[in-house]
């Protein structure tokens, strides 16, 4: 007889070993996140992926599956607060969606459509930032990053290169190359590493490809997140979902 | 026809294409103009805010004449919705925010390749530029956010049938494009 957790309502079996996200993923139920990427260590820093396990607020990509969880997931409550973080996310950086090549393709914004998210709520930061087009084939546009370290993972753990890392705390954060010069031209990045490839925004980006796929004919400009994100997962719903909390029809009132 | 909804509309620091983009809505504008009116727009050339249902603000706030309009805005209409990227983000025009206000004026009208007669515009009808570009929701209170750059005409068709047919606004996942 397997364990299992309950997701709303759900009963979704797990293993020995699963985060809740794990479980979750695997069963066809979708947690929004940004900084999880199933084959990369857990980091839990975007706190999107927030559920409530018996009463308390967690992370579910870090957060191990145990016997018994009763876990909250598309609550009212939970939305809001995915909305409100993800705003936070976008007046903290530069996030202009309609000069940014990854637009369409960006998981950030897909989050924030998926959330039904329609204005910024906080005041806009506006910080300044650089953009590194120094190496020959890769740039960072650091106006974008969202210090998920996503790429600070792949190149530890599949590329084996140690590129990048984040220096800094809180407001300062903000993510280095290995090099002396501090340029991506310095360090033994190359187009085809999984770092690259792995950004959820347009922060790192593979020169002169931007625009091979016309805006409009994009992954999430017709699919929602949590469709592409389940199929990538290869999952295997246990039931018929419950309908999803009217993401898309919600009350576009600016919520205060 | 009486009691018509009265709807006002004005662009900001924006590129009047969130404007183009409502005119998408093309035979539908019939319809919108038996039961809507307008007052303030580019469309009607008024130049003042009377008294109004819907304002539509297009663009974001760059110099002091866009803080005056919006106001007059605010004062005047009952709801205050923020059309398209500028409004709700500053957009484009807010890249110039990290630059220094007096480097973009050198580039524009000093040292800019191409420039003839090279002087900075200091004509006091012209209004003074603010240091940076801000999204309307940080000066007035808005009650409604229309996404994208611009927002299709079915963003627009929905949006305002919703309002007038008395429905909560709302726009599903295939209207919501920030691009």
């Amino acid at each position: 007889m397997s364990k299992t957790i309950t997701i709303d309502g759900k009963i979704i079996p797990f293993e020995d070993g699963q985060t809740i996200m794990d479980a979750a993923m695997a069963a066809g139920v979708y947690i929004p996140h940004l900084c999880h990427q199933p084959e990369f260590t857990p980091h839990g820093s975007c706190k999107l992926c927030t559920v409530n396990v018996n009463g308390r607020n967690c992370s579910a990509c870090t957060f191990p599956a145990l016997e018994g969880q009763d876990i909250l997931n598309e609550t009212e409550e939970l939305i809001e607060d995915r909305k409100k973080i993800t705003q936070m996310l976008f007046v903290e950086g530069n996030h202009f969606c309609p000069s940014c090549e990854k637009t369409g393709n960006c998981q950030l914004q897909a989050v924030a459509y998926h959330l039904n998210m329609l204005d910024n709520h906080f005041p806009l930061f506006y910080p300044d930032r650089e953009v590194d087009a120094s190496h020959a084939e890769v740039m960072i546009d650091h106006n974008r990053c969202i210090f998920c370290t996503l790429c600070v993972r792949a190149s530890h753990e599949k590329d084996g290169k140690d590129v990048f890392a984040i220096s800094g705390r809180g407001i300062h954060k903000h993510l280095i190359v290995n090099a002396k010069s501090g340029l991506l031209k310095d360090t033994d990045i190359d187009a085809s590493d999984q770092a690259v490839h792995i950004c959820p925004t347009g922060a790192l980006l593979v020169k002169r490809t931007g625009y091979q796929v016309p805006i409009g004919e994009r992954i999430y400009d017709h699919k929602q997140i949590d469709q592409v994100a389940l199929a990538a997962s290869g999952s295997r719903p246990v039931a018929a979902l419950p309908p999803s909390m009217a993401v898309g029809t919600e009350n576009i009132k600016h919520g205060e | 026809m009486a009691n018509k909804i009265r709807v006002a509309t004005t662009s900001l620091a924006g590129c009047f294409g969130c404007h183009m983009s409502f005119l998408d809505i093309d035979e539908r504008m019939l319809q919108l103009a038996e039961v809507v009116e307008f007052d303030r727009s580019p469309i009607t050339d008024i130049e003042h805010c009377t008294n109004c249902d819907i304002g539509l603000i297009e663009g974001g706030v760059c110099n002091s004449e866009n803080v005056h309009v919006l106001r007059e805005f605010r004062n005047n209409c009952k709801i205050l919705v923020a059309v398209g990227a500028c409004a709700i983000n500053g957009g484009l025009p807010a890249m110039r925010n990290h630059i220094p206000l007096e480097e973009c004026l050198n580039e524009a009208y000093l040292d800019g390749i191409g420039v003839e007669n090279p002087k900075i515009p200091s004509d006091i009808e012209l209004p003074l530029l603010l240091n940076q570009v801000h999204p309307i929701h940080e000066i007035v209170k808005i009650d409604y956010y229309l996404p994208g750059c611009p927002p299709s005409a079915d963003v627009f068709w929905k949006f305002l049938t919703d309002l007038i047919e008395g429905r909560e606004p709302s726009l599903p996942y295939e209207l919501v494009h920030y691009d």
